[in-house]
């Protein structure tokens, strides 16, 4: 009874937490006009929200160069009221790296501003918005509410972007998804790498090319050992002064391909595969089950077909 | 507590039936679907069962994609297994696949279309007519077998129907494990425009001729299915062969 009580108290209180559909974004300044917004390293919960996304901005001197729009309209929302505590400029470019949903799903409150991202990137919105939109009200409820496909209205292309008065330079890489796109910032030093980059929480690979994700890995890493670079702002994680979190990204995605083409070659059966138990560096990252869980999913198929051949 | 009241009641009053009611007892599912009593009728026809943890389906208790959920079926502790049905409670299209372990062990490892969150069951009958049940419960969001198949937009599987990749393991832990990839849509016929089109029959052979195990493939097995079996006891080469709804057929040499 007692149990039953605390389980209700629990009950109600999340119910009124959720009430408020606050995520209580805080920008956080990394460099020189330059912040972030950074997101929980759990999987999307009702409790969350959706708040698991790395977002940032720029203070430039012709306007705010916002990057990634978060999971949901609510959370484009208070991002953009967050921006305008920080800077009273107008916003004068949003860019969505990829076309996962927690990147792109709060474009809805930039209507009146130029969105930008790679050709493909606008394609894959284009094509798997509306699924990815009605999954995240599946997994995270009202906090979708009033949540619409936006997508980008510019094409960006690799190559330096003058935006606002700022110089940043475009690096259009992919394994993550089709086209991951990189913004360096070469004023304060700071690379923005999306989702091709992790810390401290398990990668994501429903739309991942392991090979070319590694190659991209390696392209990252050479720009931290540039002079001007200061911080690495990953899509999910901390963000961190060294090439860390390229490491460690790389050493998931290399044990998980050799994990997947091992298990393939010696025969094993999906089931199989699901349960053999992860190394303790792996184990001991936040979603590291449910992650390789569905990686198996996604990425046995081919090294199984591989196998087979 | 009034509902552990009523269970008690009802559990003492199960204890309480007289023995000669049944030979065997109402068996009562371990996994408490609203659906077992139909499931009973409809797919074994009433004849009599036992749950029985012999018979175990492996499966993820949590699927992230409904089109491709991993089954593997081990009934290897039954002794005496002649014949194995696969299915699925909450499914639109309750059968998934039957197998007939003639020479080989009865194991089957595959993948299967979810429309929902549901208990997915093997029932293994041994000789005297008796089905073992055993299962497990999937999560998963839905929507496996009203969704396009993924090829659906492409026309790369027409020129690759029925092509066969298979292997056998014949050393190390695997020893005797045969895997096999066949390209087929295994097409529903429950997205609209699209007739039901998937493989019906599968059979493994040795060398000699013997067979081994028989496959009766049903709708929701998954696209491009995947088969995971072991061989028993022969040795050699092994003989795939079988044929789709619309007679197209298929049959390839697997080397030891």
């Amino acid at each position: 009874m007692k149990r039953l009580f605390c389980y209700l108290t629990l009950l109600v209180a999340g119910g009124l937490n959720a009430a408020e559909f606050d995520y209580g974004l805080k920008a956080r300044q990394i460099a020189s006009d330059v912040h972030v917004f950074v997101g929980r390293t759990e999987d999307f919960t009702p409790a969350n929200g959706g708040n698991i996304v790395n977002t940032g901005f720029i203070v430039a001197p012709g306007g705010t160069i916002v990057i990634d729009s978060g999971s949901s309209r609510r959370y484009g929302e208070q991002m953009r009221q967050a921006i305008a505590g920080i800077s009273p400029k107008s916003v004068a470019l949003v860019i969505n790296t990829h076309h996962h949903p927690d990147h792109f799903l709060g474009n809805q409150a930039f209507a009146d501003t130029p969105i930008a991202a790679l050709a493909a990137t606008r394609q894959g919105i284009g094509a798997d918005g509306n699924v990815f939109a009605e999954n995240l009200y599946g997994l995270t409820g009202d906090w979708m509410k009033g949540t619409e496909v936006f997508a980008p209205t510019q094409t960006l292309a690799a190559g330096t972007l003058e935006v606002a008065g700022r110089r940043l330079r475009l690096i259009a890489l992919n394994g993550h998804t089709e086209a991951d796109l990189v913004i360096y910032d070469e004023t304060s030093g700071v690379l923005f790498a999306g989702d091709l980059v992790f810390n401290e929480r398990a990668p994501t690979t429903p739309h991942a090319n392991v090979e070319h994700w590694l190659a991209a890995l390696d392209q990252l890493e050479a720009i931290t050992r540039e002079t001007g670079f200061k911080m690495l702002v990953p899509g999910h994680g901390e963000v961190a002064r060294d090439a860390a979190p390229i490491r460690q990204t790389r050493a998931w995605l290399e044990w998980l391909q050799r994990t997947l083409r091992e298990s393939a070659a010696a025969g094993l059966d999906m089931n199989e595969v699901l349960a053999r138990p992860l190394p303790p560096e792996f184990a001991k990252l936040p979603v590291a089950a449910s992650e390789y869980r569905r990686s198996v999913g996604h990425l046995f198929p081919a090294a199984e077909q591989e196998a087979l051949k | 507590m009034k509902f552990l009241l009523t269970v008690t009641a009802f559990v003492l009053a199960t204890l309480q039936l007289p023995a000669a009611a049944a030979a065997l007892p109402e068996a009562i599912d371990p996994l408490d679907s609203a659906r077992w009593t139909d499931m009973h009728k409809m797919v074994l026809g009433g004849a009599p069962v036992v749950f029985d943890d012999r018979v175990i389906v492996k499966a993820p208790a949590t699927a992230e994609n409904p089109m491709q959920v991993p089954v593997t079926v081990d009934a290897t502790a039954l002794p005496g297994v002649q014949e194995v049905l696969v299915f699925a409670d909450f499914n639109p299209i309750l059968q998934i696949l039957r197998f007939f372990p003639e020479s080989a062990p009865a194991f089957l490892g595959f993948r299967v279309k979810l429309q929902q969150s549901s208990p997915v069951r093997a029932a293994a009958k041994t000789a005297d007519g008796v089905w073992h049940v055993g299962g497990t419960l999937v999560n998963t969001v839905g929507g496996g077998c009203t969704a396009p198949s993924a090829n659906a937009g492409s026309k790369e599987w027409q020129q690759r129907l029925n092509e066969v990749a298979g292997r056998q393991w014949s050393e190390g832990p695997q020893q005797g494990r045969v895997r096999m990839r066949i390209v087929h849509p295994m097409d529903t016929g429950l997205v609209a425009g699209t007739p039901a089109f998937f493989l019906e029959e599968i059979n493994f052979t040795d060398a000699a001729g013997k067979r081994l195990m028989r496959v009766q493939t049903y709708e929701p097995v998954s696209e491009n299915p995947v088969f995971t079996l072991t061989r028993g006891n022969s040795t050699g080469p092994l003989d795939a062969s079988g044929r789709d709804n619309n007679g197209n057929a298929f049959n390839v040499r697997i080397a030891p």
